[in-house]
């Protein structure tokens, strides 16, 4: 997937020297990992407590709904889209999902059906919203920027209204049911990790091993050569910003039986958490390169400072925002040799 | 050039006209919208207060703005006064620094204004202030572990807001008052933004660290939900008591079903905005002073007096 970019290579002719680079490279290339696993060492030596599987699993499981968003994300940022939403977008998600779940508990009844139904809605939601994203962009040709800055107004203010500024909450009855998609787990594995498993695996696939991933990486490296080349663009495009909107479903799918409810915070600042994870996982914000195992470490990295921070006392608590933004400069910073 | 002065006398008296015509009083309301739990209390208390006070007073006109930032609360009341020529104000700013000069430009051109809960940096740009109790909001709570823990002792963990003099002076005085009885121990005091979702990973956090834990102040109720479901998933049967704040419905509903996790709440009402507004409007119809401080105690909810502090129409 990584070419030797031609600008990379010396000029001056030192045959020698370039095995050592091309060692360099691939070191680099490997930031985001080298990162996490010395945030790691850190981690376990301020508190031997971070080890533990329970704690582990406790920062893989709040990393899936980030990373889930993020690996949808990666595809967007690969075509040389953005989009700004997906918070706002995964509350709206959420309310509804949650309204529609009540309304059809008082028919159907608290139990499988109602849930699965709810499950749906929230895909189909996530979808029409890439769609129409994905539509507005390409058919309407306005920037992905500002189309997406436009619904995270627009999505976030429809909840707000929803919940008249309080919260939604779940009936009892439906999220007891609900319950165990989060809180569950299949041999002894939390069932969001199992997802955010899955969903990472088949976004690699198809990113890497697919005829739909390579046009999404040459739509991003070059447009107007992808237009030439006879790839249907648009199509592509639209069908990128669906493939978020299903992530975002999905993550919020798993998400609301969490607290069982949603208010005008839920999802705040998402967007940012996963553009953050995908460009600290090396792919480039113009486009056109990128990787989904470098994703998930950059979600998984994020969560990790934040639990970190919250198991130790030697940062003053105001600092915590600052000592994020160091760790995402200094990752950047590992790989920028690559660019 | 006449024509132009004569204009500017025909718009001016087409200003005054009305004012001149009744003896209205027009009160404005500016407030910020419904962005979390707490804020959309206030939304719904204050249309309620306009309900009931425009019933009550005929004259009395009451318009209810809400802003969404300081930007355009301060634009919001300059339309009050030029737009609908308002007597007095009462007004929640979003930020006390960015809205006191526009305030006290207001109220040096001759309207009333009442400031609540978030005060401004010059008490001088206010004729009156009504306000919640933060420290004894903070001290009310403290007092309540003394009495629970004050013998046997207790490992408490405490969630903070967001960074802000409101949380300080909380927090500060919840530690003086915790300080009264030795055997409490804070463990650690971290930021859950006054957010379902932080205050359940910090609470996360909290339970891998320290493996007996007796108590949480989580100091609001919205966090107190997210601390709560971190329980759950942990299965950890240490904790005797989560203490919220502020007076959600449903953690009203608790105290009076005798929840054994959430006992007892302490208030801090969105209510008082329906108070701000109703003692304005007094002192303006009948021409009394009103009081310069005033102070909304935050009281302790027990069983006892929970139905007085539950409201199940308001979306908080």
């Amino acid at each position: 997937m990584s070419q030797p970019d031609p600008r990379a290579v010396p000029s001056g002719p030192a045959p020698a020297a370039a095995p050592a680079r091309a060692v360099l490279t691939r070191v680099a290339s490997l930031g985001p990992l080298l990162g996490l696993l010395a945030l790691m060492v850190v981690a376990t030596l301020l508190n031997h407590d971070f080890l533990t599987v329970a704690n582990l699993s406790n920062v893989l499981t709040r990393a899936a709904f980030s990373g889930i968003i993020a690996v949808g994300m990666t595809f967007v940022i690969i075509s040389g889209g953005i989009d700004l939403s997906v918070g706002s977008m995964a509350a709206l998600i959420a309310g509804s999902m949650i309204l529609i779940m009540n309304a059809l508990s008082t028919t159907l009844g608290p139990g499988v059906l109602t849930i699965a139904l709810g499950m749906l809605a929230a895909l189909a939601i996530g979808a029409l919203a890439g769609l129409f994203h994905g539509t507005v962009i390409t058919r309407g040709r306005i920037e992905p920027f500002i189309v997406t800055l436009g619904t995270l107004g627009i999505y976030r203010a429809v909840l707000t209204y929803l919940a008249q500024g309080g919260a939604i909450s779940l009936d009892q009855g439906v999220g007891d049911r609900y319950g165990p998609v989060y809180y569950g787990s299949v041999l002894g594995i939390p069932i969001p990790i199992l997802v955010f498993t899955a969903v990472a695996l088949l976004g690699g696939l198809i990113l890497n091993r697919t005829r739909y991933g390579r046009y999404v990486q040459a739509i991003g490296s070059s447009e107007q050569v992808a237009r030439y080349a006879a790839i249907d663009v648009t199509g592509i495009k639209i069908l990128t910003y669906v493939l978020l909107g299903v992530c975002v479903g999905l993550a919020t799918i798993l998400y609301v039986p969490r607290l069982g409810s949603a208010t005008p915070s839920t999802g705040l600042l998402w967007e940012l958490e996963a553009i953050a994870a995908v460009i600290i996982g090396g792919t480039a914000l113009k486009g056109g390169s990128g990787r989904i195992w470098g994703t998930v470490v950059g979600a998984i990295l994020l969560v990790t400072i934040e639990n970190v921070l919250n198991l130790t006392n030697i940062i003053s608590v105001y600092l915590n925002a600052a000592v994020t933004g160091f760790v995402i400069i200094g990752v950047a910073f590992f790989q920028r040799g690559r660019r | 050039m006449t024509h132009l002065t004569r204009l500017t006398a025909l718009s001016l008296f087409l200003a005054a006209s009305p004012a001149l015509a009744q003896a209205k009083q027009i009160i404005g309301v500016s407030i910020p919208s419904a962005d979390h739990g707490w804020t959309a209390g206030v939304v719904y208390h204050a249309n309620q207060a306009k309900a009931m006070l425009e019933k009550m007073y005929p004259n009395v006109q009451i318009i209810v703005k809400t802003a969404k930032d300081s930007n355009e609360q301060a634009n919001q009341i300059q339309d009050l006064l030029t737009v609908n020529k308002i007597n007095a104000l009462v007004i929640l700013p979003q930020e006390s620094a960015p809205l006191t000069r526009p305030v006290a430009a207001l109220k040096a051109k001759g309207v009333f204004v009442t400031v609540v809960d978030r005060g401004l940096t010059d008490p001088k740009a206010q004729d009156a202030y009504v306000a919640g109790d933060n420290t004894a909001f903070g001290r009310v709570a403290g007092e309540y572990f003394v009495k629970q823990f004050g013998s046997g002792g207790a490992n408490v963990v405490v969630l903070r807001g967001i960074p802000t003099v409101i949380d300080n002076q909380r927090v500060d005085a919840f530690k003086a008052a915790v300080a009264k009885s030795p055997s409490i121990k804070i463990l650690d005091a971290k930021f859950g933004n006054w957010n379902r979702d932080d205050a359940f990973k910090v609470m996360q956090d909290y339970l891998t660290r320290f493996p007996k834990i007796d108590a949480v102040w989580a100091s609001d109720d919205d966090m107190a939900v997210g601390v709560i479901k971190a329980l759950e998933q942990a299965k950890r049967t240490d904790v005797k008591l989560v203490l919220g704040g502020a007076g959600m419905k449903e953690a009203i509903k608790k105290v009076m079903d005798g929840d054994k996790l959430m006992p007892v709440d302490v208030t801090y009402p969105p209510s008082m905005i329906a108070d701000a507004i109703r003692l304005t409007v007094e002192s303006r119809v009948k021409g009394t002073p009103m009081k310069a401080t005033t102070l909304i105690p935050s009281v302790l909810v027990t069983p006892a007096n929970a139905k007085d502090y539950y409201f199940p129409n308001s979306p908080f």
